[in-house]
């Protein structure tokens, strides 16, 4: 096992920052590219009428879970090393809920909202006004409701400890999973769509 | 329309193409993507430059840019702006950067603006309260199995689908 390279010291901090701006131009432009800088085409998708964002997301969720374990299997990834997201159950769901809302009355996420304004787009610099407003609404009450930040901890847990199944059999729940949900969008759009501008 | 501007890639093979890219960064770094982290850390340095008193009083800003911190010295900023430079890149080169409004058939730009800020609002508040957006939890904490990812992108997509209907006045 040698990677993640940063954490077996390949390079320093300055160097991750450099990779940091060249992952980021990456995923930038392949958002551009999934049509993701267009409000229109995102919100579309809680109206059954173009299910991008959808097939975009678990085509990448299954590739990267894959790929994660697969080069963990061969030896060149250890799993160990890479960073899972703590879970906090409570607000992470009351979090999605929230966010939820916030996505499908602005029509964009944190991450597409930046490509939006990018291309120029002026409902998506609004956006991302609108979310450095309420991040700073967020950190300026957050004594408010600091305790409940904290609730329904659950250290690094992940599907494979709550179910209880081993990872290879999580991922493949998860790719059937994907592909149940590909054949419904496939049925959903050719229902829902309509002929536009 | 300009006829000249490019088609969007195929679902499938921007999902694909985003794949490895997150993949390609838990290879090389041991970190998934993000974009809310860096928004809330902009948002940190003005107001550190504004009172770093303020900041080094409230634990939330503390975490961030506590004492001699600097917020925007952090790996997620400047994959940030990474994310600027690759999408404009890619509206350049696909004919598809426009100073415009994308608003639906019913609703004018200024309704559609009014609606961004308050959607962004919104969002910017739930993404910190989720510990992270669409990049950081359901992407990257999706791709890790992460219980608390997973449980935060159901919700996401069960609040939005069931909110859909009151403001579709906004986009069909």
């Amino acid at each position: 096992m040698f990677t993640p390279l940063f954490k077996f010291n390949f390079f320093g901090v300055e160097i991750s920052y450099v990779i940091a701006a060249v992952i980021g131009i990456l995923f930038g432009y392949t958002l551009e590219r999934a049509g993701f800088g267009d409000a229109k085409k995102l919100a579309n998708q809680f109206y059954f009428r173009d299910m991008t964002v959808l097939k975009v997301m678990f085509t990448a969720i299954v590739v990267a879970m894959a790929g994660i374990l697969l080069l963990n299997l061969v030896g060149i990834l250890d799993i160990k090393q890479i960073y899972i997201n703590p879970t906090y159950l409570w607000p992470q769901i009351v979090g999605g809920i929230i966010m939820g809302i916030g996505f499908v009355i602005g029509g964009y996420c944190p991450g597409t909202s930046l490509v939006a304004s990018a291309t120029g787009k002026l409902d998506g610099m609004m956006y991302v006004a609108g979310a450095l407003f309420g991040m700073l609404v967020f950190a300026e009450s957050f004594p408010l409701f600091q305790d409940f930040t904290k609730t329904g901890f659950m250290g690094n847990a992940k599907l494979t400890d709550w179910l209880g199944l081993s990872p290879g059999i999580v991922a493949f729940l998860v790719i059937v999973m994907a592909l149940f949900m590909f054949w419904g969008a496939e049925i959903l759009e050719k229902k829902f769509k309509v002929e536009e501008s | 329309m300009q006829n000249k501007e490019e088609k969007y890639w195929s679902p499938y093979l921007a999902g694909f193409v985003l794949g490895l890219v997150l993949l390609a960064t838990f290879v090389v770094m041991g970190r998934g993507l993000g974009a809310s982290g860096a928004m809330m850390r902009s948002v940190t340095y003005v107001v550190d430059t504004v009172s770093p008193q303020h900041v080094d009083n409230n634990p939330y800003y503390a975490k961030y840019a506590g004492g001699e911190k600097n917020p925007l010295n952090n790996w997620l900023v400047f994959e940030v702006i990474g994310v600027l430079l690759g999408g404009l890149l890619s509206g350049l080169i696909a004919g598809r950067f426009s100073l415009k409004t994308e608003h639906g058939p019913r609703i004018s730009p200024k309704g559609r603006l009014a609606f961004a800020f308050l959607g962004g609002g919104i969002m910017g508040f739930g993404a910190r309260l989720a510990l992270g957006c669409t990049s950081g939890q359901a992407l990257s904490g999706g791709a890790t199995l992460a219980t608390g990812s997973w449980a935060f992108m159901m919700a996401m997509f069960a609040a939005a689908y069931a909110v859909a209907y009151f403001v579709r006045k906004q986009w069909i």
